[in-house]
């Protein structure tokens, strides 16, 4: 088991295709539409190190319209492949940590190889453990792609298990 | 008369029940895969899943982020009920709001999110008739991660029990890790295009123990399981004996010249929750 503390301002090559790993710190959400405008209009947050979760919570607002307060329900992992067209030009950006399910094809290995980045898989389908490591909701961004396309940025601890999918070294599970 | 108001707390009640609570079969099922695998990814997968089952039933959350499109099946016998198709709508609101989960409909071009889990066509309501003094409701919500993986082919009769076995399977190891495997498979043979896709989606209603009654297609339904388990695709696509937990099939009677085969994938969330509402 490995613990990793995200954004990542350390090389990670040293990670294998099949170690279970832990992230704490920050995680922004990102999906299709998401990975979509960050291209054609850059992103809001600092990608530099970063660790994107390719994720549609279920969050409630406690507040008002006005002055949310927003609480996280459930998240867990979305199929990744749906982010294929995008992914190794976000990666580009300094994207390091890219969690998902269901693996990514050959341009996203490229990009990892590229950057020394890596591609954890998140066990589908477990939003009511996940959600147990999500400390806090720091901000969201893009609201008006709906609650699930959002960029929400979440504080982390000890988030996982996670399994390296792919490496930077080019191996991959799902070959 | 069944008043509105049963109706919406009927299908709130289900709505919740089937995204927090999954059905007794599939967990036993997955109990079992774990003892025989001996993969060690595939078996952190399964522990994860058994323990994330676990949480969400003592903390109250759905156990999946993804609260699936609303698909509702009614059984509907000799009652009267007020505002079925509205009532139905309302519950689903209500289910959105108080669960809560999350808006999944958007319109298929522009992507706008209408919010509250209702759109055009959607719920996709089916009636089925019975002669019965109750009607029975099903809330089936359907996950888009596996649903994506669904497959039709217009089989010429002369593929028949191979090729209907191959399709399957094809279909099946095509979508490898994608549909969050360990899955459940519903096929649909006969009737016609549209009917066999949704028989393929009510045989996933049917409880993992219960035997198919009819010997050909239960032997069908074991030989696709024994060679989709020999792909090591595995829970989550990362290898292991454990990539589908049963295959469920349904026939209809078709037309002389075709062989329909509808493939319908389901992720080891089949969520559904069932309640029949007398008249009294």
């Amino acid at each position: 088991m490995i613990n990793l503390d995200v954004p990542i301002n350390h090389n990670i090559s040293n990670l294998k295709a099949g170690d279970v790993v832990y992230l704490s710190g920050n995680i922004l959400t990102a999906r299709d539409q998401a990975h979509k405008r960050i291209l054609e209009e850059g992103s809001p947050y600092d990608l530099e190190g970063a660790a994107i979760f390719h994720a549609g919570p279920i969050i409630k607002n406690e507040g008002t319209e006005e002055k949310p307060d927003y609480k996280m329900v459930a998240i867990g992992p979305t199929t990744s492949m749906r982010m294929n067209p995008y992914q190794s030009d976000v990666i580009d950006k300094g994207v390091k940590v890219v969690v998902g399910k269901g693996g990514m094809d050959e341009s996203v290995l490229n990009a990892l190889i590229r950057n020394n980045a890596v591609y954890l898989v998140a066990t589908g389908g477990c939003a009511a453990l996940y959600v147990d490591a999500i400390e806090k909701i720091e901000n969201v961004e893009w609201l008006d792609l709906g609650m699930p396309e959002a960029i929400w940025n979440l504080k982390i601890n000890s988030f996982g298990p996670l399994i390296v999918g792919m490496d930077s070294n080019g191996n991959s599970l799902y070959k | 008369m069944i008043s509105e108001k049963t109706i919406i707390k009927t299908v709130s009640e289900l709505y919740k029940k089937a995204v927090i609570n999954l059905n007794e079969d599939i967990k036993i099922s997955l109990e079992d895969a774990l003892k025989s695998e001996d993969n060690e990814l595939a078996r952190l997968n399964i522990q994860t899943i058994l323990k994330n089952i676990e949480l969400a039933e003592k903390n109250n959350i759905p156990m999946c982020q993804d609260t699936g499109l609303p698909i509702v099946f009614v059984k509907l016998g000799n009652v009267e009920v007020e505002n079925l198709k509205s009532s139905i709508e309302k519950g689903i609101e209500k289910a959105t709001e108080e669960v809560p989960l999350r808006p999944n409909i958007v319109d298929p071009l522009t992507r706008k999110n209408t919010n509250n889990n209702i759109g055009k066509y959607i719920p996709p309501i089916d009636i089925e008739l019975i002669d019965k003094d109750y009607i029975e409701i099903t809330i089936f919500p359907k996950g888009f991660g596996s649903e994506n993986n669904n497959a039709l082919k217009m089989a010429l009769p002369s593929e028949g029990e191979k090729g209907i076995k191959d399709f399957v399977v094809e279909t099946v190891l095509k979508a490898k890790g994608k549909p969050c495997p360990p899955t459940i498979i519903g096929v649909g043979i006969g009737g016609t295009s549209d009917l066999a896709m949704k028989l393929a989606k009510k045989a996933l209603l049917k409880n993992i123990s219960e035997k198919n009654p009819d010997p050909t297609l239960e032997t069908l339904e074991k030989e696709i399981k024994e060679k989709i388990n020999e792909s090591d695709i595995g829970p989550m696509g990362l290898g292991g004996k454990t990539t589908t937990l049963d295959v469920k099939i349904i026939k209809a009677h078709t037309h002389t010249a075709g062989l329909p085969i509808g493939v319908c994938v389901q992720c080891w969330a089949n969520r559904y929750a069932t309640e029949r509402i007398y008249d009294n």
